[in-house]
C-alpha cells in the first residue's frame, strides 16, 4: 500500500529523467537513445498496469491512491492522486506509446535530432495530466504536453507540417489563454485550486457568485473541449493530425483524450449531483457540442480521400460520441464510452499506423499529398479490371496473381481497424456502441424498465451513432476498394518488422477486448460508478496527512 | 485602481483578439502576447486588488488575509508569464519557418486570391 504509494510519482519521474539523460547525451548517438527511450516506455508501460491491477485489485473505497509531492497536506501543496479512470487512462497512454515508439525505431525516429526525447516529454505531460489533481498543475502538464506535441508534430518538416502546425500552435495558445482565465475565476470565487477543495467549495458558493463560477467553468471547459476537438473548435484537428508523421499521430490518438479526461474529470467532481444548484451544469452543453462535431465529421468522412484523413475525421467521430455520451451524466452510459473510449484509441493508433504503410505503395500523382480542397472523391468507374489484368493464369503467369505477404496483411489489418472504428462485429467496437445504445435505452441496467423515456437528445445520440457508422462503412469501402482491390500495377510496400509489430500489437489488443470485454467492462463500470459519487475521492485527498519528516517527528506539521 | 485595472485587462485582451483574427502571422503573434498580457493581468487581479500590501508574512503584523494580499495568484502569474513567454518564442519560430518555406507571410502559407 505504502510502496504503492510511492509509485504513484514513477510515471512522471521516469520520462522526465529519461529526456534530461538524452539531451545530455547530445544530438547524435541515436541508437543508444532509441534503446534507451524503449526500454524507459516498457517500463513506464509495466509501471501504470502494475497500477492498474492494484487499483482493481482494492475496494471501492480504498483504491485511491494519494501521493503528495511536497509533502504538504492537501489543499495547500499539489497533489497526484491515482484513481480508476486515471489508472485506466495511464495504462491506454503508455501502450498507444509504445506502439508509436516501436513504429518510429523502423525510420521516423531519424528525421529530427530530438525525436526520442520530445517524445518522453510527451508522455510525462501526459502521464501528469492524468494524475494531477489540481487545477493549476494540470495547467502545467497540459503546456508540457502541448510544448512537445508542438516539436514532435513538426518533425519531418516538410510544408503541409509546418503550415498545420503554425495554426495547431496558434489555437493551442489561445486555449492556453482561455484555461488560465477559468482557473483564475475558479480561485477567485472559491479560493481553492485543489480539485477535491474545489468540489467542497462549490455547493457553499453565494448565490451572487454562481454566476461568475459558472462563467469560470465554461470558460475553462472551452479549453478543455478545444483540445478535445469539438465542433466548431476543431478545423485545427484534421491538417495537424493528416499532416504530423505516422507515429506521432498515432501518439496524438490520446492527445484528444486528454481534453475529455479533464473534462470529465473536473465535470464530475465540481458538478456531480451533490452539488446543489450546480448540479450537472453544463450537461446539455455537452451532449448537443458531441452531438455537432458528430454530425459534421460524419458528413466530412464522406468526402475525405486520403486514409491519414479519415483516420483524423475518425478521431473527431469518437470524441464527439464521447462527448455527448459524457453530458448525458448516467453511470451506465458513461461506463460504456468509456469502453468505447479504449477500443476506439486503440484501433485509431494502428489506423494511424497502417495508414503511412498502405499510402506509401501508392504513387504520387494519384492525389497531391498537400490538400485536397475542394476535390471530392472520384466516382468508382474503374473497377471492372482493364484488359489483360487479373484475369486468369493463361494470359499471366501465376506469380502475378499471388498476393504478397505484405498486401495480405496490410488488408487484413486494414478491414480489422475499420471494423473496429465503424462498431461493425464481431470486433470491440461493437461492443463499445452496442454498450452505448444499450445504455441509452436502460439506464437502470438490461431488464429494468427506465424512469422515463428516452429523450430527444438520446434519440439524437442513437440515430447519429448509427449514421456516422454507417459514413465510416461507406468512406472506408471506398478507400479499401481503391487501395486494396482495385486492380493496379504497383509493387508491394516493403515492410519491416518494427512496423508490423505495434499494428500486430494493437489489434490483437483489440481482439482480445473482443472476446474478453467483461473484466474491462466490469472496470468502466466501477468507473463510472466512483465518478458519479466522488466522495471517496474528495475524502482520501483531504484525509492524506505528510510524512513526518526525520527532524519533526514529534512535532505536528503545520501547514 | 479596479477600474484602471479593468479598462487594461479589456483593451488589451480586445486589442489582442482583433490581431488574432488578421491574416499575417506578425500580426498573430502580437495578438497572441496582447491575450497573454491581458491574461496575466487578470490572473493578479483575481487575488483582489491592495496598495501597500504584502505577498509573505512580516513581523509584527496581524498573520489573516486583511493585512496581506493573496500571494497565490502572484505565484500562478509567475509561472503564467514563463511559459507563455517560452510558447510564444516557439511560435515565433515556427512562424520564420513558414515563412521560409512558403514565402509568404500569411498565416494559410499563401495568399487569398492565389
Amino acid at each position: 500500500m505504502s510502496l504503492m504509494n510511492q509509485l504513484i510519482v514513477a510515471p512522471i519521474l521516469l520520462p522526465l529523467l529519461t529526456a534530461a539523460l538524452m539531451l545530455l547525451l547530445g544530438e547524435k548517438r541515436r541508437p543508444l537513445k532509441a534503446r534507451l527511450n524503449l526500454v524507459s516506455t516498457l517500463l513506464g508501460l509495466s509501471i501504470a498496469v502494475t497500477l492498474l491491477l492494484w487499483v482493481r485489485g482494492q475496494g471501492q473505497a480504498e483504491s485511491i491512491g494519494v501521493y503528495l509531492p511536497g509533502n504538504w497536506p492537501a489543499p495547500f501543496g499539489i497533489v497526484l492522486v491515482l484513481d480508476h479512470l486515471s489508472a485506466l487512462m495511464l495504462t491506454l497512454a503508455s501502450i498507444v506509446g509504445v506502439s508509436a515508439l516501436l513504429f518510429a525505431r523502423a525510420r521516423w525516429d531519424g528525421a529530427g535530432a530530438s525525436f526520442h526525447a520530445l517524445f518522453q516529454i510527451q508522455l510525462m505531460g501526459l502521464y501528469g495530466a492524468f494524475l494531477t489533481a489540481d487545477l493549476f498543475n494540470l495547467f502545467v502538464f497540459f503546456e508540457v504536453l502541448l510544448a512537445a506535441s508542438y516539436g514532435l508534430l513538426l518533425h519531418g518538416s516538410g510544408r503541409a507540417r509546418v503550415k498545420a502546425g503554425l495554426h495547431y500552435i496558434a489555437i493551442n495558445l489561445f486555449a492556453s489563454s482561455l484555461f488560465l482565465v477559468g482557473a483564475a475565476m475558479l480561485y477567485g470565487v472559491t479560493g481553492t485550486l485543489n480539485m477535491a477543495d474545489l468540489a467542497l467549495k462549490v455547493p457553499l458558493v453565494p448565490e451572487a457568485d454562481r454566476g461568475l463560477l459558472h462563467a469560470g467553468a465554461a470558460i475553462l471547459a472551452m479549453a478543455f473541449l478545444a483540445k478535445a476537438g469539438i465542433w466548431p473548435l476543431n478545423f485545427w484537428l484534421v491538417p495537424a493530425y493528416a499532416s504530423a508523421s505516422a507515429p506521432v499521430a498515432a501518439l496524438f490518438a490520446i492527445m484528444t483524450k486528454v481534453g475529455l479526461y479533464a473534462t470529465l474529470r473536473l465535470w464530475t467532481l465540481l458538478f456531480s449531483e451533490q452539488a446543489g444548484p450546480s448540479s450537472l451544469f453544463g450537461g446539455q452543453w455537452l451532449i448537443y457540442g458531441g452531438l455537432a462535431t458528430l454530425a459534421v465529421a460524419a458528413v466530412s468522412i464522406l468526402a475525405a480521400q486520403r486514409l491519414e484523413r479519415m483516420a483524423a475525421l475518425s478521431i473527431l467521430v469518437s470524441s464527439g460520441t464521447l462527448m455527448a455520451a459524457i453530458g448525458f451524466g448516467q453511470p451506465a452510459l458513461t461506463g460504456s464510452a468509456l469502453f468505447y473510449l479504449v477500443s476506439s484509441t486503440l484501433a485509431l493508433c494502428a489506423l494511424f499506423l497502417l495508414a503511412e504503410l498502405i499510402e506509401r505503395s501508392r504513387s504520387a500523382n494519384e492525389v497531391p499529398l498537400e490538400e485536397e480542397d475542394g476535390v471530392l472523391p472520384s466516382p468508382l468507374e474503374s473497377l471492372h479490371p482493364p484488359k489483360g489484368i487479373n484475369l486468369d493464369d493463361e494470359q499471366k503467369a501465376v506469380i502475378g496473381q499471388i498476393i504478397p505477404w505484405t498486401m495480405a496483411f496490410l488488408g487484413l489489418s486494414f478491414i480489422a481497424c475499420a471494423l473496429l472504428i465503424i462498431g461493425m462485429p464481431p470486433l470491440s467496437g461493437f461492443i463499445g456502441k452496442l454498450g452505448l445504445i444499450s445504455a441509452l435505452f436502460n439506464p437502470l441496467g438490461l431488464g429494468v424498465a427506465p424512469e422515463q423515456p428516452l429523450t430527444v437528445a438520446g434519440w439524437g445520440l442513437v440515430a447519429l451513432l448509427v449514421i456516422s457508422g454507417m459514413a465510416s462503412l461507406i468512406a472506408f469501402g471506398r478507400v479499401g476498394i481503391q487501395r486494396f482491390w482495385k486492380p493496379e500495377e504497383r509493387p508491394s510496400p516493403l515492410l519491416r518488422r518494427y512496423e508490423c509489430l505495434p499494428i500486430l500489437l494493437l489489434l490483437g489488443l483489440c481482439l482480445f477486448l473482443s472476446v474478453k470485454a467483461e473484466p474491462l467492462l466490469r472496470y468502466t463500470q466501477d468507473t463510472a460508478a466512483s465518478l458519479r459519487t466522488p466522495d471517496a475521492y474528495i475524502e482520501a485527498v483531504l484525509a492524506t496527512r505528510p510524512i513526518p519528516g526525520p527532524t519533526s517527528a514529534s512535532a505536528e506539521v503545520q501547514p | 485602481m479596479e477600474e484602471v485595472i479593468a479598462v487594461a485587462i479589456g483593451v488589451l485582451t480586445a486589442s489582442g483578439v482583433w490581431l488574432i483574427l488578421r491574416p499575417r502571422t506578425y500580426q498573430v503573434i502580437m495578438g497572441l502576447c496582447l491575450l497573454s498580457y491581458g491574461v496575466n493581468l487578470f490572473i493578479f487581479s483575481m487575488g483582489s486588488l491592495f496598495i501597500g500590501k504584502e505577498p509573505i508574512i512580516k513581523e509584527g503584523v496581524t498573520q489573516d488575509l486583511l493585512h496581506y494580499t493573496d500571494p497565490l495568484p502572484q505565484a500562478l502569474v509567475l509561472t503564467a508569464i514563463v511559459i507563455s513567454f517560452a510558447m510564444t518564442a516557439l511560435f515565433l519560430v515556427v512562424m520564420l519557418a513558414s515563412r521560409g518555406l512558403t514565402a509568404t507571410d500569411h498565416v494559410d502559407g499563401r495568399e487569398r486570391d492565389e
